[in-house]
This record gives structure tokens, sequence and C-alpha cells, in this order.
């Protein structure tokens, strides 16, 4: 058994690829039409490791979705995270991209983390092992 | 916040009715320090100022392994409000937390001044 897929719950599938894509800069794998819903089987790579584990942007219309991740935006919580080999490079980077951090770069320890918005109704977390 | 504003804008302790007050608001203030979770909290707030509940919760974990549950942190969050030792302020669907040092500035006052009076 393996991980192959994790998803994100984004409420606009196409604002989530231009931000995944252009501004996280992760690489478009499927984008497969579903029903007629205008629902798309859309997942990224990170092109660092283009085979490894894809990440489903997925549309957030259950009606339990919006106030689950209203409740975790609240209280600054990431449900999903990234590995990065430098967080604070990678927070000025995207700093400069016009990304809002909800937590600056810090040190804890055996880990650095950064929190920062997708713009899809999420925080990120980004770490950098130490 | 009754309590935080005579302490922060109170002086004298000349009238009783306005003591009994000045009191109950310091109480706060003494019983909100006492709890070192509490302590490490200010700590980390005066470190950097404005954090989430997660990232108080992440550096408490991670920094100092206080195994607090997010629900602990929040109500010791609520009892440094109370004290007006912590402010929060919400910043569209983000609400961040800011330390507030003014209780702390009256509370030694009456046995400063005392000292001060005698030297």
């Amino acid at each position: 058994m393996r991980i192959n897929i994790t998803s994100v719950l984004v409420h606009d599938q196409s604002e989530a690829l231009r931000f995944y894509t252009e501004v996280l800069g992760f690489v478009k794998k499927h984008d497969v039409p579903i029903g007629e819903t205008g629902g798309r089987w859309l997942t990224v790579v990170s092109p660092e490791n283009p085979t490894g584990c894809e990440l489903l942007l997925e549309p957030d219309g259950h009606p339990a979705a919006k106030p689950w991740k209203d409740a975790l935006v609240n209280d600054g919580i990431p449900f999903t995270q990234f590995e990065v080999d430098d967080v604070r490079a990678e927070f000025e980077r995207l700093r400069g991209l016009g990304v809002r951090f909800t937590q600056e770069p810090a040190d804890m320890g055996t880990v650095s983390v950064a929190v920062f918005d997708d713009t899809c109704g999420n925080l990120i977390q980004i770490i950098q092992m130490n | 916040m009754i309590g935080k504003s005579l302490l922060a804008y109170h002086r004298g302790v000349d009238d009783a009715a306005e003591h009994e007050r000045d009191t109950a608001g310091e109480a706060d203030v003494f019983k909100a320090l006492a709890d070192p979770t509490r302590r490490k909290i200010l700590d980390e707030l005066a470190e950097r100022d404005g954090q989430t509940l997660f990232e108080i919760c992440s550096r408490l974990a991670m920094k100092h392994r206080l195994g607090s549950s997010r629900q602990a942190i929040s109500q010791h969050l609520e009892v440094l409000t109370g004290a007006g030792l912590v402010t929060s302020r919400r910043e569209g669907r983000y609400k961040f937390h800011h330390i507030d040092t003014r209780p702390l500035e009256r509370l030694t006052d009456r046995w400063r001044n005392r000292e001060t009076k005698e030297t």
C-alpha cells in the first residue's frame, strides 16, 4: 500500500490551479472533466518529484467544508504541509509574489516553519528540517 | 476589562471604592502570572508579538515540550485576556494575539513608591 494522493479543498479549481502552479511552482499532472457538474480531477505535483505524491485540488462544495475550513483558519491551523529546503528563502520569495503569511518563519528547534494563506480558503505550513 | 483600565490609568489609592476595584484587577494579574504555562505564552508573545493560536501552540509544544491541548491553551489565553495582559485582534479571517504589558507597570508601584519615599 502506498500514499499516492492527498487533497486540499478549494473553492475555485481554476484559481487554485493558478496559485498552486504559477505562485507555488507545482506542475499540473492530471486535468480530467468529471460528470456534468463542471468539476475536474485536477492534480499537481512537485517538479522536484514529478512521479511522487499528487496533490488533488478538490472542490469544497460539501456543506461541511466551509465551516470546517473557517474554523481552522480562525485558529491559524494549517491542515496541509509542504517541505522546503530553506523556509526563510521560500518565505521571501512568496511574500514578494504577494502571498499573505499568518506566521513568519520561526525556529522551533528540530524544524523551522512558516504558515501562509493559499487564497483558496486554506492555510499551508512550509517546513524545513534543521 | 474594567480592571485593566483602572490598572492602566489609576494612580492614587485615595478612594476606597476605587481601591476595591483596583485590588480586584491586580488579583487577576497575579493569578494570571501564577501559572508557568501562561508565563511561557507571554515569553513567546514578547519574542514575537501577534501570533495565531496555532503558532502559540506550536511554540509551546516544539520549543518547550509542553503538551497542552489547544483547548487548554485557548483557556489560558482567556485568563490572560481577562487580566488585560493579552489582547486579540481580528484581521479578516485570521485572529492574532498580542501582549499588553501595561497592567504590569502599575503592579508593584505601591511597594516601590514606599521605597522611594524612605530613601
